[in-house]
């Protein structure tokens, strides 16, 4: 089980956070000039690194805001956590 | 013959208990294991195996026992599948034998031995195919000889129960390593938590008598545990195993807080569950010796010599008059020496090597006992008990056994084959194993977490070098905790090093003898009777991967999970291979270390515990009234409220009839509730739903759909603007908190630029839906400063005011197509406003009803319930509400809407049904088809999603969706279920007051 | 080759079981075959078998990174059954059902496929429509499926908890008897032998690092054990798809998870059939070993280690509990973890891809055990022919583009 540090609550169980996938994601503001394969590739398609990846979590059972990840998926270490709207982490791998 | 040394051991003879094993009773004494005691009692054969069911007795004296394994207790407190090494003694124990029928003596199964060519390792996948139909029958047989113990009754009369900590250092076993560690970490004021899967902490330091700071090792354990328990931030706990060890230095603790008592204490559980985070852990797991893969040597009274000598200093048990011993290494010499010591003859030492350290042989020679070089054990005598066992030279390259046969007489044979550290933890924690040649065992390698590996589970196997071992983990864990060391830092332990010893000879199986020996099975999996013959079938079938060797001969699949076995399999497989053992491959070890009981893994969250029940203000008026509820999420909500002598339709028809025509009321608490506030909120509420909200006026309320971003209905609800900067969003019961996770992710993650906070309401107010013609005459029977006339107060608007004295939000909107009110109040008036509207309902027989009858209500007036009428693929189009998607903005999964299958004509659309057969209540999902009497597979057009009488219209209606079948009304399809079918007419999906002139009266 | 007899057992019984011969070879991989493999789990090994035994592909490969079946096929919790709610779905589940039943004996190597009935619990009303929809929706299908009410549960399944004081209530429940469980490792192994009797190399301890792919073609693909040319690759990697999409430049919708399960101690026969309930969530049926082998839910997280965490098993077992109360005192003998990968609508991509020779069989997430059969009999076919076959032609990449998904998460209420 993971031990999450809340940017802002400070270090808490996994349980008291749900996963909300890839982050970084940018919801297109043209989306009608999208044809249907590019609009499924924002809607369904993901990276899904076996490595680094980054991904959004939120604080569920407190404070109830979101934040960043980079968590590596082999070893779960976790590498850094970030607010939303800071610059993004450059990991290897 | 065993029996009970007359002195010695940690035993209290001066108290007798009594105990039951197979109906026969027997005595022992606090100290006892229920394996010890019956050993005491002479009593050898303990159970049978798995396959071959051959008579078995023990093999070791700790957790990893293959063997005796009994059922303990009985009735609904029965637990089967217990190793009898594990179980404490207590006076009253009854246990019996398992796998046997109908005595342990005599067993039935038996006869599986005589057919014990036929049954190599996998022999099941290669036969009982034929006929294809009889693999039913085969199987109940097979099952039936399978399994180990009967399983309880249900109903465990005892409870268990969770507990969390936290501490700076977990030390993980509680022999002179982990001690050494604990001490230390303890003693620098550390939060420290000790753990030992026995009884009492020592762990060799038990068995073997070792001296610690020139004084009984014994001693200085006592001294370190009272150190523990004397500190504030310290504890430990014997009885304890660590089972798990999961990511980021979380392990789970299984605690035995009542197993060692007739019953646990008052006020006690059973069991305990430990959820540690902790800062740093040491793992001073110890190691476990390895058996010898010889021939018979699963007979009663072939053990480890670690358990001879632990059953002869713990409990002064001797094993047998006479034990022989055979051994690879250096370890077993003590135990020859403290058998003689204690009275037991020691016909010969039959060590392995070609030669040993000559302090060692003159041990030996000192006690008179004979030093067997270069020779192994070939063959064991005796079918119930050892009677004998045959000696032959071996060979230097370990192929072969050559020369006399030399039988020595004796009751118990003693063997050491090597020991394996105990690394499941530190492999479960995510470490890698490395193979080493000498010990021929695995070490804990690279990776892992923030922990450190000491003492003999780290290989090293010399007192001295456990205490300075466990000493340094001490030092480091309180660095890494960064805690500061205190005043002068006291000496660490210290022992007599041992002189350097002869490193063992790791020899996988002992070449089989002549005649009758080289048959004879070579056990290396005791539990599931795997032999050596089988690894190398395995082998030789192409299985060479060690896990498909474990998973084609079943080794170290058993309820030891291969303690004792997996290395010896692995060493043989390669052998038969002719591949480094690192080559097949190492052992994966997963949790638990040790079986976990699931009742303590379920801990209180059983029963009505399992979750959490979310009950309304109004809830025990509700009970007190007779409601018959329903679980919504976590809500319990009242379904219907029977009358003497109704059914449930009964008692629905009532309640619909009654609203409809006079005034009904509903608890609707369980909407979830949002309040949204922010200057950019109408903003938020445009992107979220499909419909436009900045033109919205204050006073307002409005219904609007969600969706996801795949452009499928998500939640639906009204939503009241409460000022220009504040809304009150409602949602389906089953659904707020989802919705507000998605309301927050959208503002945190893709629109922070908005200035938008959302708070769950939904348990600050209780809310009373007043509904039926009548509903205006009552709002205005209860008082108070609102005016309720149409002109002042509209459908679709909301206002805030004092009712019967109680402050209160009225909102007029309705879900049942009546004129309604939802009253809102704190939900501490939830009750009063309740039995007030109860009260002054009376004079239009008020009517409480249930979710039930609000779905009739609402589906007659055509309103759809999300869940019901959508299942994650329908969209607002398919559901005909075109008008409420806005073509003027975007919205979240307005894209998805326009391609190309979604944009697609003939989807399944939202329409209303009507069975000919008027009294006819179709099943909610049965299939719809174009007509009757057709052949599977049969093509389906739609389904029903709502079906129900309507004491309104007189007949049944349903709700449906059908391909194209908004362009279908008036049309005849066929409603389908289990084998049977109705035809009904196709209609719009309103089926009274389509205009909707009732809410808005 | 030996043929597997009862026979033969007493044959080689007299001869001390020296002859049996290996069950597949362990050949060198070869430069160049006609077609590829990549994955030698079930669902890879019964692509190779069928396109050598139906398609007349015999020069052809498996790779393997590690050994075969030790992916999902070696730790799933074996149901099979084909209730599916989709016409799409039950279909291709009632095929591979169809070769289930006929599989033992086809390919010489008892799978033990046991068809005790599988169970899916309905706690409330939501679940009871949606379960008796799905069971309507069979029966015009023609798969066979029951309703039982609650009674008739307690009946079928005396062990189970039907108490209507119960904190989630049984009110009913789906009933396949035709569904069942089978043994995992067997199928493995017994695709793999016939698959290299008919000519095909099982190749172990290989694994991929790159696809060669040229103006939009594949030619062959770099591995650990050298480069290996063919024209047509077919991937079958479930929670590595990612992975080897990546490397072939194509972004799938699929999101690899931990799956976790575990078994108990080894008991006397007490459960005679399978029992899922998605409410209380649980999967739980009896090996023929004894033990009850219980499916837990998937971690929230992506992760390609091969181990979930501790409150998914906590919840596990309190529905265990809950479901069959006499668990409360048996213990947990081990859990696992496999790694799932899961599509979006809960259903699988069996596709032909952007990239010209190059198939994808993935996004099985946490059912694909049940499908083995059916979904290398239909992959072979779509790289056979280079088309799909009907039953597999809705399970294309290109559906979340156009969004005909084959939804069955939302509407069955039942997770895999």
């Amino acid at each position: 089980m993971l031990l999450i540090t809340c940017p802002w609550c400070g270090v808490r169980e996994e349980h008291e956070f749900a996963c909300g996938g890839e982050a970084h994601i940018v919801r297109p503001l043209d989306s009608h000039t999208l044809d249907d394969a590019e609009w499924a590739d924002y809607v369904f398609m993901r990276r899904n690194p076996k490595g680094v990846q980054y991904e959004r979590w939120v604080h569920n059972d407190g404070c109830r805001r979101w934040f960043n990840m980079a968590r590596h998926t082999v070893s779960h270490e976790i590498l850094a956590i970030y607010k939303v709207g800071e610059p993004k982490p450059e990991f290897e791998g | 013959m065993s029996g009970r040394l007359k002195s010695g051991g940690a035993i209290d003879r001066d108290e007798v208990l009594r105990f039951h094993f197979d109906d026969r009773e027997y005595f022992g004494h606090p100290g006892d294991t229920l394996a010890s005691a019956l050993l005491a009692n002479g009593v050898r054969l303990m159970g049978r195996s798995f396959k071959y069911h051959r008579p078995r007795g023990l093999l070791a004296a700790g957790a990893e026992e293959p063997n005796a394994l009994v059922r303990l207790r009985s009735g609904r407190a029965a637990e089967p599948n217990l190793r009898a090494t594990m179980v404490e003694l207590y006076d009253g124990l009854v246990a019996e034998s398992q796998n046997r029928w109908p005595t342990l003596r005599f067993d039935v199964g038996e006869v599986n031995s005589l057919f014990a060519p036929l049954f190599p390792a996998g022999f099941y996948y290669k036969t009982f195919m034929w006929p294809a139909s009889a693999w039913k029958h085969y199987e109940w047989a097979i099952r039936r000889f399978a399994g180990l113990g009967r399983a309880p009754e249900p109903g465990d009369p005892d409870v268990y129960e969770h507990r969390h900590a936290h501490c700076d250092v977990l030390v993980i076993g509680g022999g002179p390593a982990g001690l050494a560690a604990a001490r230390r970490a303890t003693r620098a004021g550390a939060r420290v938590i000790l753990v030992d899967e026995g009884a009492a902490f020592g762990g060799s330091l038990r068995g073997n008598g070792q001296a610690i700071d020139d004084a009984p090792g014994l001693d200085w354990v006592a001294d370190v545990v009272a150190d523990i328990e004397a500190a504030a931030d310290a504890v430990a706990l014997p009885r304890t195993t660590a089972i798990g060890y999961h990511d980021h230095n979380y392990v789970t603790l299984l605690e035995r807080v009542g197993d060692h008592l007739p019953r646990p204490e008052s006020g006690q559980p059973r069991r305990r569950l430990w959820k540690v985070r902790a800062r740093r852990v040491v793992l001073a797991t110890g190691a476990i010796e390895r058996p010898m893969v010889l021939a018979d040597n699963d007979r009663p009274g072939v053990m480890l010599a670690s358990a001879v000598q632990s059953y002869l200093n713990r409990q002064a048990v001797k094993v047998g008059e006479r034990v022989a011993i055979t051994t690879n290494n250096d370890s077993a010499y003590d135990v020859a020496v403290q058998l003689k010591a204690a009275g037991v003859a020691v016909p010969a030492l039959i060590d392995l090597r070609e030669e040993v350290a000559p302090a060692l042989a003159e041990r030996l020679a000192a006690q008179g006992i004979e030093l067997l070089l270069a020779r192994a054990v070939v063959q064991v005598h005796g079918k119930y008990g050892v009677k004998g066992v045959d000696v032959m030279r071996l060979a230097p390259d370990g192929e072969r056994v050559s020369g006399e046969v030399r039988r020595l007489d004796c009751d118990a044979l003693a063997m050491s084959g090597g020991w394996n550290p105990t690394v499941h933890l530190f492999s479960q924690s995510g470490g890698r194993l490395a193979f080493d040649e000498t010990l021929g065992a695995f070490l804990p390698g690279t990776g892992g977490q923030p922990a450190a590996v000491v003492g003999a589970a780290a290989g090293r196997f010399d007192l001295a070098a456990c205490l300075a071992d466990g000493d340094a983990a001490g030092l480091a864990a309180l660095e890494a905790a960064g805690i500061t060391r205190k005043g002068r830092m006291p000496q660490g332990p210290a022992a007599e090093a041992s002189t350097a010893g002869t490193p063992p000879r790791n020899l996988w199986q002992v070449p089989t003898g002549p005649g009758k020996a080289a048959t004879a099975k070579r056990f290396v999996d005791l539990q599931n009777d795997v032999t050596a013959s089988d690894l190398a079938l395995a082998a030789r079938e192409g299985y060479r991967s060690i896990e498909h060797v474990k998973r084609y001969t079943t080794t170290g699949m058993g309820t030891d999970q291969g303690k004792t076995s997996n290395v010896n399999a692995l060493g043989i497989v390669a052998g038969t291979l002719g591949q480094e053992i690192s080559a097949v491959g190492t052992t994966t070890f997963r949790p638990p270390y040790t079986p976990a009981t699931f009742g303590a893994i379920a801990g209180r969250h059983t029963g009505l515990n399992l979750d959490p029940i979310r009950r309304t203000p109004m809830q025990a008026w509700h009970e007190a009234h007779g409601a018959v509820f329903e679980p919504v999420g976590q809500w319990l909500r009242p379904r219907y409220y029977p009358r003497a002598g109704e059914d449930m339709a009964a008692a629905v028809n009532r309640e619909v009839k009654a609203t409809r025509t006079s005034l009904g009321l509903l608890d609707a608490t369980t909407l979830g509730k949002i309040d949204i506030q922010g200057q950019d909120a109408a903003e938020f509420l445009n992107r979220i739903y499909t419909n436009g909200w900045k033109r919205l006026g204050v006073g307002r309320c409005r219904y609007g759909l969600m969706l996801h971003e795949d452009g499928m209905v998500f939640d639906d609800g009204v939503t009241a603007r409460l000022g220009e900067n504040h809304f009150h969003m409602t949602t389906t019961s089953g659904n707020a908190g989802a919705v507000l996770s998605w309301l927050e992710s959208w503002l945190q993650t893709e629109w922070p630029e908005l200035r938008v906070y959302c708070n769950s309401v939904t348990e600050q107010s209780a809310v009373a839906g007043v509904s039926g013609p009548n509903a205006r005459l009552l709002m205005e029977s209860l008082g108070g400063d609102l005016d309720f006339s149409p002109e002042a107060f509209p459908f679709m608007t909301w206002q805030d005011g004092t009712l019967a004295g109680l402050p209160a939000r009225v909102f007029r909107v309705s879900f049942t197509g009546e004129l309604s009110y939802e009253i809102n109040v704190a939900a501490s008036l939830g009750t009063a406003l309740w039995e007030t509207l109860m009260r002054a309902g009376a004079a239009w027989d008020i009517t409480p009803f249930g979710t039930e009858a609000m779905h009739v209500l609402r589906a007659e007036v055509g309103f759809i319930i999300v869940g019901q009428e959508t299942d994650g693929t329908v969209t607002p189009i398919d559901l005909g509400l075109e008008a409420m998607v806005s073509g003027a903005k975007d919205f979240i999964g307005k894209r998805s809407l326009a391609r190309a299958d979604t944009a697609r004509g003939n989807r399944r659309q939202l329409v209303g049904l009507l069975p000919e057969d008027p009294y006819l209540v179709v099943p909610e999902g049965a299939q719809i088809v174009e007509r009757a009497g057709m052949a599977p597979p049969v093509p389906m057009i739609g389904h029903v999603t709502s079906s129900y009488f309507s004491p309104n219209l007189g007949q049944a209606f349903a709700m449906a969706l059908v391909e194209g079948g908004g362009a279908r009304h008036g049309e005849t399809v066929q409603v389908c279920w289990d084998g049977r079918s109705a035809p009904a007419k196709l209609c719009p999906p309103k089926f009274l007051d389509p205009d909707g002139s009732r809410a808005r009266a | 080759m030996t043929k597997y007899s009862l026979l033969s057992l007493v044959r080689n019984a007299g001869r001390g079981h020296r002859d049996w011969r290996e069950a597949w070879r362990s050949p060198e991989p070869k430069p160049s075959y006609d077609a590829l493999i990549i994955g030698g789990g079930g669902h890879g090994l019964a692509t190779a078998y069928y396109l050598a035994s139906e398609h007349g592909l015999t020069n052809i490969a498996v790779l393997e990174k590690g050994w075969i079946g030790g992916g999902n096929t070696g730790r799933n919790t074996t149901i099979i059954r084909s209730n599916y709610l989709e016409d799409a779905s039950s279909r291709l589940y009632d095929h591979a059902v169809d070769l289930w039943e006929g599989l033992s004996r086809e390919l010489n190597f008892n799978v033990m496929f046991s068809q005790r009935g599988v169970m899916n619990l309905a706690h409330n009303e939501h679940d009871v429509r949606e379960l008796r929809r799905r069971v309507h929706a069979n029966q015009l299908n023609g798969v066979d499926a029951e309703w039982l009410w609650r009674d008739e549960v307690q009946a079928f399944c005396p062990v189970l908890n039907c108490d209507p004081a119960a904190r989630y209530p049984i009110l009913g429940a789906t009933l396949q008897r035709r569904a069942g469980v089978a043994r995992h490792d067997a199928v493995a192994w017994g695709y793999a032998r016939g698959a290299d009797r008919r000519g095909v190399d099982v190749v172990e301890n290989c694994e991929v690092t790159g696809f060669i792919i040229r103006n939009g073609e594949v030619r062959g693909v770099e591995t650990t054990r050298g480069e290996i040319r063919a024209p047509k690759i077919g991937v079958v990697t479930a929670g590595h798809s990612s992975v080897m999409a990546t490397m072939a430049g194509l972004r799938l919708p699929i999101e690899s998870h931990p799956l976790q399960a575990l078994v108990s101690e080894p008991i006397k026969p007490i459960l005679d059939t399978v029992v899922m309930s998605n409410a209380v969530h649980v999967y739980v049926s009896q090996s023929d070993k004894g033990e009850l082998v219980i499916g837990a839910g998937a971690d929230l997280y992506n992760s390609y280690a091969q181990r979930g965490s501790f409150p998914v098993i906590e919840e596990t077992v309190r529905a265990l509990v809950e479901l069959f109360p006499f668990t409360s005192r048996l213990s947990m003998l081990r859990s696992w973890g496999g790694i799932v990968d899961i599509c979006p609508d809960a259903s699988p991509i069996i596709s032909k891809t952007p990239v010209r020779g190059l198939y994808f069989n993935c996004g099985w997430g946490t059912g694909g055990f049940k499908a083995t059969p059916g979904s290398g009999w239909v992959f072979a076919h779509t790289m056979a022919r280079d088309e799909p076959h009907s039953l597999n032609a809705p399970f294309t990449i290109e559906r979340f583009h156009s969004g005909a998904l084959v939804a069955e998460h939302g509407a069955a209420a039942v997770a895999h």
